[in-house]
């Protein structure tokens, strides 16, 4: 038979038993809406960790520290593979690292404790420098207020926990204005040796520095409820931030200072670590790689990287497993459709055999229509199950705002999975329409033709 | 169309026999039958006889378990089942007593169906039903279903579906069984036009033996499986 009249022939006999059939669709439906409705939590729940995760730094970053030897540290091992010298955390690393392909951006670490001035009452604190790549990466989604106005702005972003010992009203900070003290790091030019001439520029360190008391006003211009996820080691844990460059410039007294004052270097200023960000985690290894070849020490999570994704392929399955549960009731309902069919059709069977219909035409016809149940119900069921994961997404955001939590999007349906699931069924479908379709073409047509 | 010596059907030996449970049912034995091209014969015997299977079997939609049946030259038994089934879609035409029309179906489509089941172009449908019902005067119900037709006119349905394919052999089970005999009648004519007209082959499976007398050329008889009588009417 041709494909048109086997389509024809299908959709009639499926519209005779409507009743019979809608609820089979219906069955098939159910379950690709519960299949959906799994894979789109998992493929959401996925895509909010990944985005979260990546906008904070973790997986994307490189924390380069100077490779040291430490003796007495470590126990003593067989003299390792030789490596590259280690070399000085300076500045001149620093632009050779933003030089290495796929790298976004590279910046120090600024944290230090300090303490604020608001309303004439003393605070203590943590202040960290915020890059300005922070801006638009999602760690200050949810803020009140705004992020800086610019990469040189004097102004403050308070943590919560911060801004509530300001003042009950938080709210009322945002313009407000404060003052940061802290110790600044002032070069003490080198005493003048007889027969040397001159000296070292101010801040190489050759002389040494001296601590010396500053105070800095900055005006409050956004309040951040949770800790702004930034990576390890990055600005999230800081009470009080500060624009990066800004904090740069305030040239706080750090810990590795004490530390060159005493070593020998090479009398530039050195930083204790710097945050190399990756265009995107996947470049991380490489990046990583390069920059322990040029003889600095790194640190990443990629390793964390990859057991996340195991995670959520596992999770992923597991939800499409617990999904296919009710598909495969629903193939039970197809199977059963189709049998009932072909004991109400017995006798059509005959007459169709009689007037010359191959083995081939009924099982084809079996075929289609169970082929036609899984289309019908795979469209229907994805759309069932995109619109429940729209009801799950409100319910949930509903959840989050009264817990003043920001708003997310747990369900994520990508086309892939609407089409996926649109062809399972279909394959489902039809495999379930497999026993009755040759059982019906098996039929004695002599047989068939008594049945009354 | 038929075999080179004019036979256009030729049961050679036929048997068919059924086992239920340790009883042998002997159907059809061991009958030998030869059906000219352009023959109208009536196969006559009591309920039981073994006509209908020796119709079916002639038919192809049932297999010999013994002996053979040669249709246009070509052993059916040697046919693979899409064969046969070709052989039942184009070379064969068939009339039940009960019409079996299908009832979803209106007098258009069930005239309709054999030609899509022989993959007819669907340009040349419309035209090969409207003719077919022409041929058995229904050519004005075709948008009625079974059940808005009488039994006389359903019957004249199914011979309009047994003809639209322009089979060669035409096949019919006790055609006049389930009607009255007035309508009976008409439709023994209609098929009588039919074989005069078209030169077609019928066979056609009786008990009424005024009927077969009256309409059919040639009445073969059987009595439990065997063929017991074969001979042209006086």
């Amino acid at each position: 038979m041709r494909a048109g009249d086997l389509g024809e022939l299908a959709l009639r006999n499926l519209r005779e038993a409507i009743l019979r059939n809608s609820l089979t669709t219906l069955g098939v439906a159910v379950g690709v809406a519960s299949l959906v409705a799994m894979l789109s939590l998992g493929v959401g729940l996925q895509a909010l960790a990944t985005k979260r995760l990546s906008n904070s730094g973790l997986f994307d970053t490189v924390i380069v520290t100077q490779r040291r030897n430490m003796p007495g540290m470590r126990r003593r091992v067989p003299a390792p593979a030789p490596e590259k010298e280690a070399r000085e955390l300076d500045e001149d690393a620093r632009k050779e690292f933003e030089r290495l392909p796929n790298v976004l951006e590279v910046y120090p670490q600024i944290r230090f404790p300090t303490e604020v001035r608001y309303d004439g009452n003393p605070y203590s604190t943590i202040v960290a420098g915020v890059p300005e790549s922070a801006r638009g990466n999602g760690s200050f989604d949810g803020m009140q207020g705004t992020f800086f106005s610019g990469p040189n702005a004097d102004e403050a972003i308070l943590q919560i926990e911060l801004a509530k010992e300001l003042s009950p009203q938080t709210s009322s900070l945002i313009g407000k204005e404060l003052i940061v003290r802290y110790a600044e790091r002032e070069a003490i030019p080198p005493q003048s040796e007889p027969g040397k001439g001159g000296g070292e520029s101010a801040d190489t360190g050759g002389g040494g520095f001296s601590i010396v008391p500053r105070e800095k006003k900055l005006r409050i211009v956004g309040i951040v409820e949770t800790e702004p996820a930034a990576g390890f080691g990055g600005f999230g844990s800081g009470r009080l931030l500060i624009p990066l460059e800004v904090a740069s410039t305030l040239r706080v007294a750090q810990v590795n200072d004490l530390r060159d004052a005493v070593r020998a270097t090479n009398k530039k200023p050195s930083y204790a670590s710097l945050t190399v960000r990756a265009k995107s985690p996947t470049q991380v290894e490489g990046i990583e790689t390069a920059i322990k070849d040029m003889g600095f020490g790194t640190f990443s999570l990629l390793d964390a990287t990859r057991n996340l994704r195991l995670f959520f392929t596992i999770f992923d399955l597991l939800l499409a497993i617990f999904g296919s549960l009710a598909l495969a009731v629903a193939t039970l309902g197809i199977i059963n459709t189709l049998v009932m069919a072909i004991l109400e059709r017995r006798r059509e069977i005959g007459i169709l055999k009689a007037l010359g219909a191959a083995d081939r035409d009924v099982k084809q016809l079996f075929f289609v229509e169970a082929g036609v149940m899984g289309l019908l119900g795979g469209v229907l069921g994805a759309g069932l199950g995109w619109f429940i994961g729209k009801i799950v997404t409100w319910g949930t955001n509903l959840y989050l705002h009264r817990q003043n939590l920001p708003s997310a999007h747990v369900f994520s349906v990508p086309w892939w999975l609407v089409l996926g699931a649109i062809a399972f069924a279909v394959i489902v479908s039809l495999a379930a329409g497999l026993y009755p379709a040759s059982r019906a073409a098996r039929l004695n047509p002599v047989e068939a033709l008594r049945y009354e | 169309m038929t075999t080179g010596h004019g036979v256009a059907v030729r049961a050679e030996s036929v048997s068919r026999h059924y086992e239920m449970g340790t009883t042998l049912i002997r159907a059809v034995d061991d009958v030998t039958l030869e059906v000219h091209a352009g023959e109208f014969i009536a196969l006559l015997g009591s309920s039981g006889s073994g006509k209908s299977t020796l119709l079916n079997l002639m038919a192809g939609l049932d297999r010999p378990t013994g002996g053979a049946i040669f249709a246009n030259g070509k052993n059916l038994s040697e046919m693979n089942p899409l064969e046969l089934a070709r052989y039942r879609s184009r070379t064969v035409g068939m009339v039940f007593q009960s019409f079996n029309l299908l009832p979803r179906m209106t007098l258009e489509e069930n005239v309709e169906l054999p030609l899509r089941l022989a993959e007819v172009d669907r340009g040349e449908r419309g035209q090969r039903v409207q003719e077919a019902l022409e041929r058995v005067r229904l050519d004005k119900r075709t948008g009625h279903r079974p059940s808005e037709m009488s039994g006389g006119e359903q019957q004249r349905a199914a011979l309009a579906r047994a003809l639209v394919n322009r089979p060669t052999l035409l096949f019919a089970d006790e055609p006049t069984g389930n009607l009255d005999s007035t309508t009976g009648e008409s439709i023994m004519l209609l098929l009588k036009e039919i074989q005069e007209k078209l030169g077609m082959t019928i066979v056609m499976v009786t008990h009424e033996r005024p009927l077969a007398e009256r309409f059919a050329d040639r009445i073969v008889s059987l009595a439990d499986g065997k063929l017991v009588s074969d001979g042209v009417k006086s």
